[in-house]
């Protein structure tokens, strides 16, 4: 098998998560979005660690998973607070920051 | 032909087809009108991940992917899409508008363009050569000794996020 097989997997999956962050308005499709940017990129370590014959891809795929596991809890406590303070997830209509 | 080649064709056969499905599976997550349905359609992407990941021989990264990822992960997606009483079932107020999605489309676009010339120029056609299991007692022997340091990290950035997470949700 070629390694580019699963590389070009990951990227694809890469690419379409940061289509469905750019397009989607509902935070919590837009937590869904990055959840699938942050999984494409376990494919390449573990690709890289079987093409290496080596298990730090492995562990860093477990940290990987770990990270997500963080952001999306805090992500989603968020868009909770924005629902609680705003009635909505839009995430249009979160511009308390513009200039 | 040997026992080997045709193991190679099982592998290829099994990778574009759990390949397709992924895929299909993610364009679904960011293209369908339902917010629930986009939750079960990441289910189908991440334990077709698991699957590649079985073919890549990771044994126990595949179980922990259906652990965390469709155990933990979907769940707290649907736990969202309830509490924010996200509308049910269809709706056209889930997307941007015409014009961020042409952006979206074009951004994606040449994301993967690059992203695949740079793959096709650094590994053009390197092959993986015979396949190593790489067995869980490996990979708990390498967590606790060379990476024993960042994963005491990641245990204190899981806490960190538990109590941010209980400090923003709660109600005062």
């Amino acid at each position: 098998m070629l390694i580019n097989q699963f590389l070009f997997l990951g990227a694809v999956l890469f690419c379409i998560g940061v289509y469905g962050v750019l397009a989607r308005r509902n935070g919590v499709l837009v937590l869904m979005s990055i959840e699938l940017i942050l999984n494409s990129v376990n494919i390449n370590l573990i690709a890289f660690g079987q093409l290496h014959k080596d298990v730090s891809g492995q562990v860093f795929a477990l940290f990987i998973i770990a990270v997500a596991a963080a952001e999306v809890g805090v992500g989603l406590a968020i868009v909770m607070m924005l629902y609680r303070n705003r009635r909505s997830i839009d995430i249009d209509e979160v511009d308390l920051m513009k200039g | 032909m040997t026992f080997a080649a045709d193991l190679l064709i099982a592998q290829n056969i099994a990778f574009y087809m759990i390949a397709a499905m992924m895929i299909f599976g993610a364009v679904k997550v960011v293209t369908v009108k339902n917010m629930v349905h986009a939750a079960l359609w990441l289910v189908v992407v991440f334990g077709a991940m698991a699957a590649q990941f079985i073919l890549l021989a990771a044994e126990f990264i595949a179980v922990t992917q259906v652990l965390v990822y469709i155990g933990a992960i979907v769940v707290l997606f649907l736990f969202g899409i309830m509490l924010t009483r996200a509308p049910m079932g269809r709706s056209d107020e889930l997307d941007n508008g015409p014009s961020a999605k042409i952006v979206a489309i074009v951004v994606g676009a040449v994301l993967a363009g690059v992203l695949g010339f740079a793959l096709w120029d650094g590994f053009g056609d390197d092959e993986f050569g015979e396949f190593a299991v790489q067995r869980t007692a490996e990979v708990s022997d390498s967590i606790f000794s060379t990476y024993l340091i960042p994963f005491e990290v990641i245990s204190v950035l899981l806490l960190g996020a538990l109590i941010g997470a209980i400090v923003l949700a709660r109600r005062d």
